[in-house]
């Protein structure tokens, strides 16, 4: 019985395991019949082709062979009478100028004719020994290299532009020329978890020594749930606009004031982390919180050590500053942002930004600091522009900082200092407008003030002032431009002043995509 | 007082019941819309998408028909877009490399990432041309891993269609048949097109036609013309007058009387040197949409190239 329940079952098994098997066979055939179907269609095309190149190749030969003969025909005639090539070529030459102050003309280019034309491309050859080799570029190898030199030249009617007008750090510093930016920019992908940037920033002083700072150095996290990104290292504060971004990519050759009043002359940059949230609105929303170091220079208005005095004491507003060491968590310096985007119309773009930054200053042992900011930009641009232009956008930053200055019984000029609140504020509002293909005019305005402190009542880096700047940018390529700027200055404690700076940029190597 | 029922088995298979049937309903929208949400960077990609994904896809597109695909702006609702997105359909050899790596950074989308299956490079298994020797900017904005206007070449736009089929099967086996069988009608058609239009220019093999930009090699090798001469010097060099002059006195020389140009480049230009050779100047574009007539898709946007080409070429000056 046992067996026979046995054969039963398994004769049934093999059955149906040769009725899948049939199926499987049914399925592989369709496979086959279609695989065969595409390989001869493949084929098919293939062919055809090819005799469409062979009978074009047979063409191109007839032509070309006709074209020498006649070619050989005309140099015979040449060598019989050689004036009558030469009058042609004259004739060709003449006939090219006519032409292109005809057509310089028609197209109401100022474009210098001839001159301006590059030098014919070489052929593309296979590489050679001889050439230079690409250490990187993107795609073959694990890294984008880039440097980005600025250089400028000018005058103004200050005789040393740094010491009251030009107050950033990556500004024309002084008559004549000076070369403030020379960046080496890398970046790329770390592993599957992070993506890696570093920016070594060379800089010449007043005397052309050079200077070295790392400027940012950071990885960000590519693999975090719930939206959301972590940024870690040494980076500019995502505050505003312009905080964040390299000279390369501002639109006039020098940091609007305000900025410079608020964060220094480097802007807000500390080692730190900033985690930051897409918000799952249905426009862009995006919130930040950078949590930083904020010891030393580039956090200007938190745990600066400031200046050192005639007498070596780091002075900040007056006030002599010590290192008040870090009790916990109060000590760091915390930048919260909000940006939010809208698409007005198919051509026009919104948006809208707010953000702080609240931390310690040195000047006592629970002084504190807040900056506070709000930016907005709107771009307009057509939807057949070419290469990006024509374009126009306004940008605009409004900051108010207050900061809260210890009482210094001890200090002696001009005598001993009261705690008070410094107060700054100010804007700074830019139009640009790229008219033509390349060419970018802008206008810049500005106003910044402070209330009157003890420390010093005319206090240059305080006092009310106004800048408006009108400048004009070329690009010869997406790799090098120059750019003209002139500067009104007015100031409480600086009078009138005009500047014009002439400013020339190079970029070598992988060109890093621009954010909006 | 209910009495308890201590039935056990009872009880789970009474929760099981009542379980199975909220699953089911909660389930119910995910596959009401199902949908494969796929962002294209360009709306050529975007439409031949459409054509293999059918309504199994939802197609967003970033770049605008009428834009110079190198030069979009990174628009923060872009960030979005890709952020919601199962799907990226990038052109990549460069063409979008001025814009897209900060919105893919700022997206934070894995299914993105690159090398993941939803990272959908088009390139991919085009042989592309124009590949350059050396890496050297002085021959103006070159792309280092070739041309990427490879789809003005429809034998091109079959492969993206293929690799494109293959890439949805793999992020959604369950519409493998929908996406196989949209394959088909769309290569059918395209094939079908395809001897039309190959017909439609072989008279005007070996022709010559000026372009502005050198964005049409891939068009112009299919169809058996000769295309050398640009408005521009160089890639991303503007025009000036002595090359302007140059190539008028070419296309007197040799008889060239088409210049094709893109939406969203210098009209005036093109039409400046048309009136000094008495060529004809042809609208063309690579995106469905961004020449009136062509906005139905990736096949009547070729239907229209072919035929205002042969049209020009036609014309005797």
């Amino acid at each position: 019985m046992k067996i026979s329940k046995l054969i039963g079952w398994s004769s049934a098994l093999c059955l149906s395991a040769t009725l899948l098997q049939a199926q499987d066979t049914n399925e592989l055939e369709v496979l086959q019949r279609q695989l065969k179907a595409a390989t001869e269609n493949f084929d098919r095309v293939i062919k055809e082709q090819r005799e469409i190149i062979n009978s074009l190749n047979q063409r191109l030969d007839a032509v070309q062979a006709a074209m020498t003969n006649q070619q050989r025909i005309q140099n015979q005639t040449a060598t019989v009478s050689p004036p009558a090539g030469s009058t042609n070529e004259a004739v060709a030459a003449a006939e090219k100028e006519r032409l292109t102050q005809q057509l310089a003309a028609e197209l109401g280019t100022n474009i210098a004719p001839s001159s301006a034309t590059p030098p014919p491309s070489t052929s593309k050859a296979a590489w050679s020994p001889a050439q230079p080799i690409t250490v990187a570029q993107a795609g073959s190898a694990y890294m984008n290299i880039s440097f980005d030199t600025l250089m400028d030249a000018g005058w103004s009617t200050a005789s040393d532009p740094s010491a009251q007008l030009q107050l950033g750090d990556h500004d024309p510093i002084k008559r004549g020329f000076s070369l403030r930016n020379a960046e080496l920019a890398v970046d790329g992908a770390v592993d599957p978890y992070f993506k890696g940037f570093g920016n070594i920033v060379l800089k010449l002083d007043k005397n052309n020594e050079t200077g070295i700072e790392l400027e940012e150095a950071f990885l960000v996290s590519t693999s975090l749930p719930a939206n959301l990104q972590l940024k870690a290292g040494q980076f500019f504060a995502a505050f505003g606009r312009q905080n964040p971004q390299h000279p390369h990519s501002w639109a006039f050759v020098d940091d609007p004031i305000i900025l410079t009043r608020a964060f220094g002359p480097e802007g807000l940059r500390s080692i730190g982390t900033q985690i930051s949230w897409l918000v799952p609105t249905p426009f862009y929303t995006e919130v930040f919180l950078g949590i930083l170091d904020g010891q030393g220079g580039t956090s200007f208005s938190f745990r600066n050590p400031g200046d050192p005095d005639s007498l070596g004491i780091n002075r900040v507003h007056g006030r002599a500053t010590f290192d008040r060491t870090m009790a916990g968590p109060q000590d760091l310096v915390y930048v919260p942002r909000v940006v939010s985007s809208f698409e007005v119309t198919d051509h026009q773009t919104l948006v809208f930004g707010a953000s702080g930054a609240f931390g310690p200053n040195e000047t006592g042992p629970h002084s504190r600091s807040e900056v506070y900011g709000v930016d907005a930009y709107w771009k307009w641009k057509p939807s057949n522009a070419s290469e990006g232009f024509p374009f126009v956008s306004l940008q605009t930053e409004a900051l108010y900082t207050r900061f809260g200055a210890a009482a210094d019984p001890t200090a002696t000029v001009p005598g001993p200092l009261p705690a008070e609140n410094l107060r700054d504020w100010g804007f700074y509002s830019q139009a640009l407008w790229g008219f033509h293909p390349h060419w970018v005019a802008g206008l810049r305005g500005e106003y910044v003030n402070g209330n009157a402190g003890a420390f010093d009542a005319n206090d240059i880096f305080r006092g009310q002032r106004t800048r408006v700047s009108p400048d004009l940018t070329w690009y010869f390529s997406e790799f090098s431009k120059v750019r003209l700027q002139y500067n009104y200055d007015q100031g409480e404690f600086i009078g009138t002043q005009h500047s014009v700076w002439l400013q020339l940029e190079f970029l070598l190597g992988a060109h890093g995509a621009h954010k909006f | 007082m209910v009495p308890i029922n201590f039935n056990h088995k009872e009880n789970m298979k009474k929760i099981f019941k009542q379980l199975s049937f909220v699953m089911l309903l909660g389930l119910l929208p995910f596959v009401a819309q199902a949908k494969l949400k796929v962002v294209a960077t360009t709306p050529d990609f975007a439409s031949v998408a459409e054509a293999v994904g059918g309504d199994k896809v939802e197609i967003t597109t970033l770049a605008r028909a009428t834009e110079d695909p190198h030069f979009v702006d990174a628009k923060p609702s872009f960030i979005v877009k890709l952020n919601r997105s199962d799907a990226l359909v990038e052109g990549g050899a460069e063409l979008e490399i001025g814009w897209l790596p900060p919105l893919l950074d700022g997206a934070r989308n894995p299914k993105l990432a690159p090398g993941a299956p939803g990272h959908i490079m088009a390139s991919q298994g085009v042989q592309l041309v124009g590949v350059p020797g050396t890496l050297d900017r002085s021959k103006g904005d070159i792309h280092a891993a070739g041309n990427p206007h490879y789809m003005t070449d429809p034998v091109n736009a079959r492969i993206v269609a293929q690799h494109l089929a293959e890439a949805f099967t793999a992020l959604d086996p369950k519409s493998a048949d929908a996406y196989q069988a949209n394959l088909k009608k769309f290569t059918e058609q395209l094939d079908a097109k395809m001897a039309e239009w190959q017909k439609l220019l072989a008279p005007y093999a070996g022709q010559e036609i000026v372009a502005y930009h050198d964005s049409w090699p891939y068009f112009a090798a299919r169809f058996g013309l000769k295309l050398d001469l640009f408005l521009e010097p160089k890639p991303g060099i503007p025009p000036t007058p002595a090359h302007l002059a140059e190539v008028i006195m070419k296309m007197k020389a040799n008889k060239i009387h088409v210049i094709i140009v893109d939406p969203y480049q210098n009209r005036k230009t093109a039409e400046t040197v048309a009136r000094n050779t008495g060529a004809t100047v042809v609208d063309v574009t690579q995106f469905p949409g961004g020449v009136k007539g062509t906005e139905a898709g990736y096949i009547p946007m070729m239907d229209y190239l072919v035929n205002s080409v042969a049209k020009a070429l036609s014309q005797k000056p």
